[in-house]
């Protein structure tokens, strides 16, 4: 029989491991923003091997499964000497991850802005970084938002795949309640009612990011 | 390390084959239930809205992971007992259809009215617009996005290793654990994953200048 009070009893416990979801999401998303800037930057040098590197770094990291980046995550950077916490690593992966796909997003986004206005902005004396700080990254993130939150909304889904470096979000949690409750059905369908609801309001939040920001 | 190949080869080749064979049974009947999916909605009932609509937003909208454990370790519950590749490539075969459908969606919307008005008017029947006119144009414009899913879905077959088919990411975590070697195991991957992956993405090419080529020529 589909027993809903073991939904109801454990329902506090998965809904709290929903903050390692949400953690890892969220920064994961932030490091790909920052990081997929640079590497946009990079793919848009004049400096040929920039672009190649750029062109590789992102060719790999959408290439390669993100359970086995994790993996290599987990397992090889102890065997070169770096010991970080399994959720720095997670948060680092995810966001390495990440950064190849905003990349394309925001090389996407800037190739809609109006180049005169780049040229405007040099030529009334502002350094390259500022031009990138000041007048086109803050175009391209409002006309790349769409796009954005719907890598926010894979990242939440693709969150769910660390728990095999072992930490314990919403995934992590309702494995270790099935095995306890011999209840596999209803525990993992309360999480993936879990996961839909955070899509739900991520999509809803972009929605009206969106108006607003609308000019 | 030839000793480790050696000594692994057999269990690596069967990987590569169960990865390759979910896949590709995984995207043929994602893509075949996608397709019905998106007939119902658009030519069936009104009422079959709703439900579908339901369906596609709950299967986007949660991990493939969690999605295969509901079927794996959930199944049994309700009198569907799998083992793990059946139940991982109908698990493939869900989530694929979800997106598929929506992929379909989109291409049907762009086929442009005046080619099925003008169907109509020269006496076509219904059945015949359809078969004739709607669904090719429609993989026309639908094919790149297709293409596109496909690669993704490779991605997602080394997460059928979660409920333990024994896929070439399950075979290399085998070897690693046995072997204490990462580098060889996690390079054998990556190499597999980039060929396969090119080898799609040409395959793609390969068929969107079949579909195509005659809008090419003209223009």
């Amino acid at each position: 029989m589909f027993s809903f009070q073991t939904i109801i009893d454990n329902l506090p416990v998965l809904i709290g491991s929903a903050r390692y979801t949400l953690l890892i999401s969220v920064l994961g998303c932030l490091e790909g923003l920052i990081l997929g800037a640079v590497i946009c930057a990079a793919a848009l040098s004049h400096k040929i091997w920039l672009r190649r590197a750029a062109a590789l770094y992102v060719s790999f990291f959408r290439g390669v499964p993100l359970l086995i980046q994790l993996l290599v995550a987990y397992y090889l950077l102890p065997v070169i000497g770096l010991n970080v916490p399994a959720l720095v690593a997670a948060v680092l992966t995810v966001g390495f991850c990440a950064a190849a796909y905003l990349s394309e997003v925001l090389r996407g986004s800037l190739n809609a802005i109006p180049k005169g206005q780049a040229e405007a902005a040099a030529a009334i004396g502002m350094v390259p970084l500022d031009v990138w700080v000041r007048i086109l990254l803050p175009q391209a993130l409002k006309i790349g938002l769409p796009a954005i939150v719907n890598e926010l909304i894979l990242l939440v889904k693709a969150s769910s795949l660390v728990t095999v470096v072992g930490i314990v979000e919403i995934t992590r949690m309702s494995q270790s309640i099935a095995a306890a409750t011999f209840r596999p059905l209803e525990i993992y369908l309360a999480a993936a009612f879990i996961y839909l609801a955070i899509n739900l309001v991520i999509a809803q939040v972009g929605r009206v990011l969106e108006r607003r920001l609308a000019v | 390390m030839l000793e480790t190949l050696h000594r692994y080869g057999p269990d690596l080749l069967t990987g590569f084959g169960l990865t390759i064979f979910s896949w590709l049974l995984g995207t043929a009947f994602g893509f075949v239930l996608g397709f019905l999916i998106e007939i119902a909605r658009r030519f069936g009932p009104r009422a079959l809205g709703y439900p579908i609509r339901a369906y596609v937003e709950f299967i986007r909208g949660t991990p493939f992971l969690v999605q295969l454990f509901v079927l794996y370790y959930g199944g049994p519950l309700i009198g569907l007992r799998l083992d793990a590749l059946p139940a991982g490539i109908l698990g493939l075969t869900i989530y694929g259809s979800a997106y598929f459908t929506e992929i379909l969606r989109a291409g049907f919307d762009a086929v442009p009215l005046g080619q099925i008005e003008a169907a109509r008017a020269i006496g076509f029947r219904n059945s015949t617009i359809v078969s004739r006119i709607m669904v090719p144009v429609m993989m026309v414009s639908a094919l790149p996005a297709l293409v596109n899913f496909a690669i993704i879905l490779t991605k997602e077959t080394v997460i059928l290793s979660m409920i333990t088919v024994p896929e070439i990411m399950f075979q290399t975590q085998t070897m690693m654990s046995e072997t204490f070697a990462f580098v060889t195991p996690i390079l054998i991957l990556a190499l597999f994953f980039w060929g396969f992956v090119e080898a799609i993405s040409r395959i793609g090419r390969r068929l969107e200048r079949r579909f195509t080529h005659y809008l090419i020529d003209r223009s």
